[in-house]
């Protein structure tokens, strides 16, 4: 047992272990203050078959861990003849069956080393980046306490080409630092006429207590299974997942032989495991997954988070968000101006979430005339142009699980166009020159109305310009409004496709088109006065007449 | 009026001891902490504005008293929550941050409201002030980053939904970062919102992960806030000219009601992290 810290507590594992029948042997760090350790050792004087080792300096990868645990290897083989199987813990590792079900689990394997060796080039679990180089660089300088020169003098061996071979060919292996070991194996580990070789290799390895045993039990085990009894889970930076009262029923469920790290204060865990001595007496192998998941699930959520999400503790630079959105959504532009009926209509057809002009001047137009939606986020147009990027991010976090469908055109923020066009959970479908369409029939003088027609199309150029951009990631549609009314229906359904929960098997009716008489003529007129309407398409002059629909319109249907 | 609660949350949660500034109390704040055997109390009757609103006074507390100690700064109406908060103390939060190499933790400010008039309800001594304001806004709030300091500036929420929805920019910043392991060349510069060295600020992950962070309940919105609006309006103490307290006396006036239908009650710090408010970030 490896002992730096919470003495405490591993006395009471020592004393669980021991009651078990097993003996135990102790490397404190040197480190600890005598006085402590004094302390330490008289309190478990009263248990038969403790003993205690040499001790060395532990500091976090480097040899003194292999150290210790050769010197109280050594010394659990000479002083007690009978033991099998030697059992690497640390203070802070927690048997949670009952002692016996391991003794028999081992007593039936009697010619298994249980430790995990895998070879560096398969498996990623590295710090710092380094794996094969752990074994042919040196590393003179603390990772933790000189991490400056730690990473110089990495640099600089690399610059340099210098290495170190393998001595005699070995294979190097990484695991768990936590095996346990037949007497056969461990002691032909520690007897090895080479052994002086190899401890010289490996102390300039870097953590070489997950790479001595681990190489080196591969030249003389008969039979390794490469796992490690102990449950021990390892966060995103290589350092262990901590256990705490509330993991009391996952750690009963795993079947674990032994957990690693137990938080010292985690008093529940300890008088449960430490108490149990009766169990079930099961027969079944350890089974971690449950635990397996939920620390899977800790490190994606802290490294790849919730799409979408924008919050204190998140908050991704741009490109990096992995999902500048937290889900699929759909702009509409020009629709609502070309259908009399558009978003009640697709409201119907699609049951999805049907807003109006969100990013309006005058208020955001939520769908039915809301004054707030979802997360308490109002339609003050000054509250949302504050930050409309993270409004409409707002928006579509607050409203998972639902649909989101809006209307946009040049006369509202087009501030927010750059955000939309480079999400991949945009669908935007655009009729280009519909906004002419309410210039069209409104009574405004042809004054104004040609100036605003001349503002708006600028304005609408400009998106169209962004929307085509080879950075825009957003699914984009753009049809001219000539274009569209050609064959309307094909497009609807391209449309209600992609948002894909058509609500209606059969599509009963299509959206109601305004009446275009006249429009064509319209257009011209505009031309007439030096403004040229482009974006609707090629309109002649008696078009719209034609286009205009011919009531009533057959009912379309969709298989 | 508000202490006795605030003691009895901290202690159960764990902490050690409290560091108290009473600002010229006359309501036996005073007294009452000093009969407490984990409180120590300073007492002042300088500026709270010339100390920079306090800010001042808790940097040399803390200078000279935590340095090397986890430290916790909150005002008497701020209820941390932190991930795993009903079953873990907050040493075990402390230990993990130690073991992870981290020495700032975020729990932005989330003001809790009650439903109906904010006078319905009389505040009691003792009691939990979530149990009347126990209603939020989950999904309004805006964050932008601050360069210079490097920290995450957040509004939204009740405040800016309600007193400040023509003048967002003013509306009052919502980020902290209460949770420290002290040393003393730190300092706060402004309430809890930020620190120097900015490196502290950096408690958000900027490639798409999540830090873990927790939430600040700010039970601020009780039946004694407008005698507190106008007291705190003619003391004139507060930041930026009082604006945030002229905006509330206004408002206040006519409708104190900041409940509305979208408002999210308050269950636990579960519901907190699924909404998206704080996170575990990769503690399990």
């Amino acid at each position: 047992m490896l002992v730096h810290t919470a003495l405490g507590r591993a006395e009471q594992v020592a004393r669980h272990w021991s009651a078990a029948g097993c003996p135990v042997v102790i490397h404190v760090d040197r480190h600890v203050p005598k006085a402590t350790f004094d302390t330490f050792v008289k309190a478990l004087s009263d248990v038969p078959d403790i003993r205690f080792c040499e001790r060395y300096r532990c500091e976090w990868g480097t040899w003194g861990l292999v150290a210790g645990t050769q010197a109280a290897s050594e010394m659990m083989l000479a002083s007690f003849p009978k033991v099998r199987h030697v059992y690497l813990a640390s203070g802070s590792c927690l048997p949670l069956r009952p002692v016996q079900e391991l003794i028999d689990y081992l007593a039936s394997r009697p010619r298994t080393d249980f430790i995990e060796s895998a070879t560096t080039s398969d498996v990623p679990w590295t710090v710092g980046g380094l794996d094969e180089e752990r074994f042919t660089l040196r590393f003179p300088f603390s990772w933790k306490r000189h991490r400056y020169f730690f990473d110089k003098a990495v640099a600089v061996q690399r610059r340099l080409g210098l290495q170190r071979k393998m001595p005699n060919g070995l294979v190097p292996h990484m695991g768990s630092q936590w095996w346990c070991l037949t007497r056969h194996t461990l002691s032909a580990i520690l007897q090895d006429p080479e052994r002086d070789t190899y401890d010289r290799y490996f102390r300039h390895v870097w953590i070489p207590d997950e790479s001595y045993f681990q190489t080196l039990a591969r030249q003389y085990s008969t039979k390794i299974e490469s796992r490690s009894l102990t449950l021990s889970k390892f966060d995103f930076q290589g350092k262990p997942h901590i256990f705490y009262d509330d993991h009391l029923q996952l750690l009963r469920r795993s079947d674990c032989f032994v957990a690693r790290k137990i938080w010292p204060y985690a008093d529940r865990l300890y008088d449960a495991f430490l108490t149990d001595a009766a169990g079930a007496m099961k027969k079944t192998e350890p089974n971690p997954g449950k635990i397996d998941r939920i620390f899977a699930k800790a490190v994606e959520r802290r490294t790849r988070g919730r799409s979408g999400l924008y919050m204190q503790s998140r908050f991704p630079n741009e490109d990096w968000e992995n999902g500048v959105t937290a889900a699929p959504y759909s702009v509409f532009q020009g629709f609502a101006e070309l259908f009399e009926n558009f978003e009640p209509w697709l409201a119907k057809a699609t049951g999805a979430r049907v807003h109006g002009h969100l990013f309006a001047p005058d208020k955001v137009h939520f769908s039915e005339g809301q004054t707030a939606i979802n997360g308490a986020l109002s339609d003050s147009a000054i509250l949302r142009d504050h930050n409309c990027k993270t409004f409409l991010t707002n928006l579509i976090w607050n409203t998972r699980g639902e649909r989101q469908c809006f209307q946009f055109g040049p006369h509202d923020n087009q501030d927010i166009c750059w955000r939309i066009a480079r999400d991949s959970n945009a669908q935007i479908s655009v009729i280009t020159g519909a906004w002419a369409v309410p210039l069209f029939r409104s009574n405004l003088d042809f004054a104004e109305i040609r100036a605003t027609a001349a503002r708006l199309q600028r304005i609408e150029n400009e998106h169209m310009d962004i929307l085509r951009s080879p950075h825009a990631k957003a699914h984009v549609r753009i049809w001219t409004m000539a274009e569209f009314i050609e064959a309307p229906m094909e497009p609807l359904q391209g449309i209600l496709d992609e948002i894909g929960r058509t609500k209606l098997r059969r599509l009963a009716e299509a959206p109601k088109m305004v009446d275009l008489g006249g429009f064509g003529q319209f257009l011209q007129n505009l031309k007439n006065q030096g403004m040229h309407p482009y974006l609707m398409g090629d309109f002649p002059v008696e078009r719209g007449v034609e286009a205009s629909p011919k009531p009533p319109r057959k009912p379309y249907l969709v298989q | 009026m508000r202490l006795p609660y605030f003691l009895d949350y901290y202690r159960r949660m764990g902490v050690a001891h409290f560091f108290f500034v009473d600002n010229d109390s006359d309501d036996g704040s005073l007294d009452y902490l000093a009969d407490q055997p984990d409180v120590s109390v300073w007492s002042t009757s300088a500026g709270y504005k010339r100390a920079r609103f306090g800010v001042d006074w808790l940097n040399w507390l803390q200078m000279k008293y935590a340095h090397g100690h986890w430290t916790l700064t909150v005002d008497p109406d701020e209820f941390l929550v932190y991930p795993f908060c009903d079953t873990r103390p907050l040493r075990a939060l402390t230990d993990w941050l130690d073991a992870s190499s981290i020495k700032s933790f975020s729990a932005m400010l989330l003001d809790m409201y009650p439903k109906g008039r904010l006078d319905e309800q009389p505040y009691q001594p003792g009691q939990d002030p979530i149990e009347i304001a126990s209603w939020f806004d989950s999904g309004n709030y805006t964050m932008e980053p601050n360069y210079l300091f490097r920290n995450l500036w957040i509004q939204g929420g009740p405040r800016a939904r309600v007193f400040f929805a023509d003048q967002p920019e003013k509306a009052p910043a919502l980020n902290k970062v209460p949770l420290v392991k002290w040393d003393r060349r730190y300092c706060y510069v402004s309430s809890t919102h930020m620190l120097l060295p900015r490196g502290l600020n950096q408690v958000y992950d900027e490639w798409g992960g999540e830090k873990a962070s927790g939430v600040l309940l700010h039970a601020k919105f009780l039946d004694t806030f407008s005698a507190k609006a106008e007291e705190e309006l003619a003391r004139g103490q507060h930041y930026a000219g009082s604006v945030e307290y002229k905006a509330y006396a206004e408002r206040l006036k006519d409708d104190p009601q900041l409940w509305c239908k979208w408002s999210e009650r308050y269950i636990n710090w579960r519901q907190l992290e699924i909404l998206g408010l704080m996170s575990k970030g990769n503690w399990a």
